[in-house]
């Protein structure tokens, strides 16, 4: 009886967690594939503008701010849908941001003019353009709000912004081709993926001096296809999940200890990932083989593989409205 | 009808018996698939292009699509290992004891068919169980599923056997059965590479592979591991069962057959 009781609560648990959707931009096909988090299936997909990359919510996920590069231009998307609201001025070729703690600022990497522009959503105005190194991408956004982070691919740096006087105040050199920042453990750390040097190089926030890095090794792969690109971490920030691109893995890294426990099999040139709600399946982009793999955290194996439109690049959840 | 019964627990305690005293076949017939499934599968790692095909729901590793195929090679060497000792039981004369028993041909055929195939389904648990260790796993309900797949197939591979056996009549004669049997059957055969690899190369071989009961076996196999069935595969292996099992009455009928 209490077995019973327990994988009823078990059951109830799950599907409770899982109703939510996860949204996938598809560079070449310009449009969103969104994904039941309950049925594994696509189950919507919407016309973007061109080249789709950068993907996220608002913080009450009324709006989808989509990256259209080669629209040259930031889309707001009425989720439920479809519909595009209106387009933020962006800067060229936006191709990754961050949404500032203040559900207002968008922080925006413009890869081709070197500059990170901030945006106002509600004024639809440019507030601020910062120079930063060539070719910037990654973006992040300290939990609260003080700072923000762009990465150079080029210049091979994290520039560390003061968002209150939108200037750099300091810059950090990481290895070759930086991807993807984010900030974890409150704020505390901050992680840079090096596509090109096959790193990821933590940084302590207060000093900005480098605390760790993390290089990978997967068995029977070319060490020049081991390229980490995106990122994301378990409930508690206990562990990172790295997306490795065109190595085809998923490392695991003990966010602790800054060792990888292991590698999971996903698609071809894995690029960018998110979890559902409570962060017990993780969703990866493959771009080449044109797919999202589905892992499960838990027992660290990937369980599906769904097909979706054409390279597919950025991912962002939402819980199912209503 | 009880004479019946005493008859198969006579049997299948022959067989449970052979198979504990010799201890070396087990470990033998379990090294066998453990060496595939350890060396070769970690040289041909890459060989096997990124593609999902059912039942597989995700990107799998080399290791995990020859897991299957590993079952079935078990099941087929125990099948014929059965055959090898039908024909020593021939030329030592205890079969003549086993077939002059007041029963039916069929029935001791059968029980034969069955004991050996209930040893070569216990070996495939003790290879899944090795795998497991090397993280080498399916869907836990998996390895329930599999059972009726892993007796169906035991029992066609085990008739081939039998079939086999009322041919053959000197035990030197087996290493012929190796050669035209076992080797074409594993190698043409989904157990190493998936069916649409094979078509790349060659349509023949792809459709030698496809009418290749083995195949039927392990893809029978393969999506019962994953708790599906394969309803084609399933029809196959139980008509390549029937055919078998005829032709082996037959080769063992005194009257018609070979064996007298």
């Amino acid at each position: 009886m209490k077995l019973l009781t327990a994988a009823a609560a078990l059951l109830a648990s799950t599907s409770l967690a899982s109703a939510g959707e996860i949204w996938v931009t598809n560079e070449k096909d310009d449009t969103v594939s969104v994904i039941s988090t309950e049925t594994l299936e696509v189950i919507q997909t919407y016309d973007t503008g061109e080249r789709p990359r950068g993907i996220l919510f608002s913080k009450d996920f009324s709006r989808v701010y989509i990256c259209a590069s080669d629209s040259n231009a930031v889309q707001v998307m009425d989720p439920n849908t479809g519909k595009i609201l209106n387009e933020l001025p962006s800067g060229d070729d936006p191709e990754q941001f961050v949404l500032h703690p203040n559900d207002r600022h968008l922080y925006i990497a413009n890869e081709d003019d070197a500059i990170t522009t901030v945006v106002d959503t509600e004024t639809r105005k440019v507030i601020a353009q910062i120079d930063v190194g060539v070719e910037p991408e990654g973006m992040a956004v300290s939990p609260d709000g003080k700072i923000a982070i762009t990465t150079s691919e080029t210049t091979n740096m994290a520039h560390w912004i003061d968002t209150e006087t939108q200037k750099l105040f300091a810059n950090t050199l990481v290895d070759s081709r930086p991807r993807h920042a984010e900030f974890v453990k409150e704020g505390s750390e901050m992680w840079v993926s090096s596509e090109i040097g096959g790193t990821v190089t933590v940084f302590d926030r207060e000093t900005q001096a480098e605390k760790g890095k993390i290089s990978f090794e997967v068995q029977g792969v070319h060490p020049d296809r081991v390229q980490p690109v995106g990122f994301e971490f378990s409930a508690g920030d206990t562990h990172a999940f790295v997306a490795l691109g065109p190595s085809n893995h998923v490392a695991v890294v003990n966010a602790e200890t800054y060792e990888v426990e292991e590698y999971i099999l996903v698609g071809r040139r894995v690029w960018h990932m998110d979890f559902n709600e409570d962060r017990s399946m993780l969703f990866t982009t493959n771009g080449v083989s044109g797919d999202v793999t589905v892992i499960d955290v838990a027992s660290r194996k990937a369980i599906k593989t769904i097909k979706v439109g054409r390279f597919p690049w950025g991912a962002a959840y939402r819980p199912t409205p209503g | 009808m009880r004479l019946y019964w005493t008859s198969l627990w006579a049997i299948l305690a022959r067989e449970a018996l052979r198979f504990v005293q010799q201890r070396e076949r087990f470990v033998a017939a379990l090294v066998r698939p453990l060496i595939w499934l350890l060396v070769f599968a970690a040289g041909f790692r890459a060989a096997l292009g990124l593609s999902i095909s059912p039942p597989y729901q995700t990107y799998i590793t080399y290791e995990t699509y020859i897991v299957p195929g590993l079952c079935g090679m078990i099941l087929l060497f125990n099948g014929m290992q059965s055959s090898l000792s039908l024909v020593y039981d021939r030329e030592m004369g205890s079969m003549k004891l086993l077939l002059t028993a007041p029963l039916p041909r069929g029935w001791v055929l059968f029980c034969k068919l069955l004991g050996s195939t209930a040893i070569s389904v216990l070996q495939v648990y003790a290879f899944l169980g090795v795998a497991a260790l090397f993280d080498i796993t399916s869907p836990g309900w998996g390895y329930v599923t599999v059972l009726p797949a892993l007796i169906v197939c035991g029992l066609m591979l085990g008739a081939l056997g039998l079939l086999l056996s009322s041919f053959v009549r000197r035990l030197e004669n087996f290493s012929g059965v190796m050669n035209f049997v076992i080797f074409p059957m594993f190698f043409l055969s989904s157990a190493l590479y998936p069916l649409w690899k094979m078509a790349e190369s060659s349509r023949l071989l792809h459709d030698i592979c496809a009418v290749n009961p083995f195949t039927q076996a392990v893809e029978l196999i393969r999506f019962a591991l994953y708790v599906e069935v394969n309803w084609a595969a399933l029809g196959w292996s139980v008509l390549a069962l029937a055919v078998f099992m005829a032709a082996a009455l037959v080769g063992y009928d005194p009257a018609r057959g070979r064996q007298r």
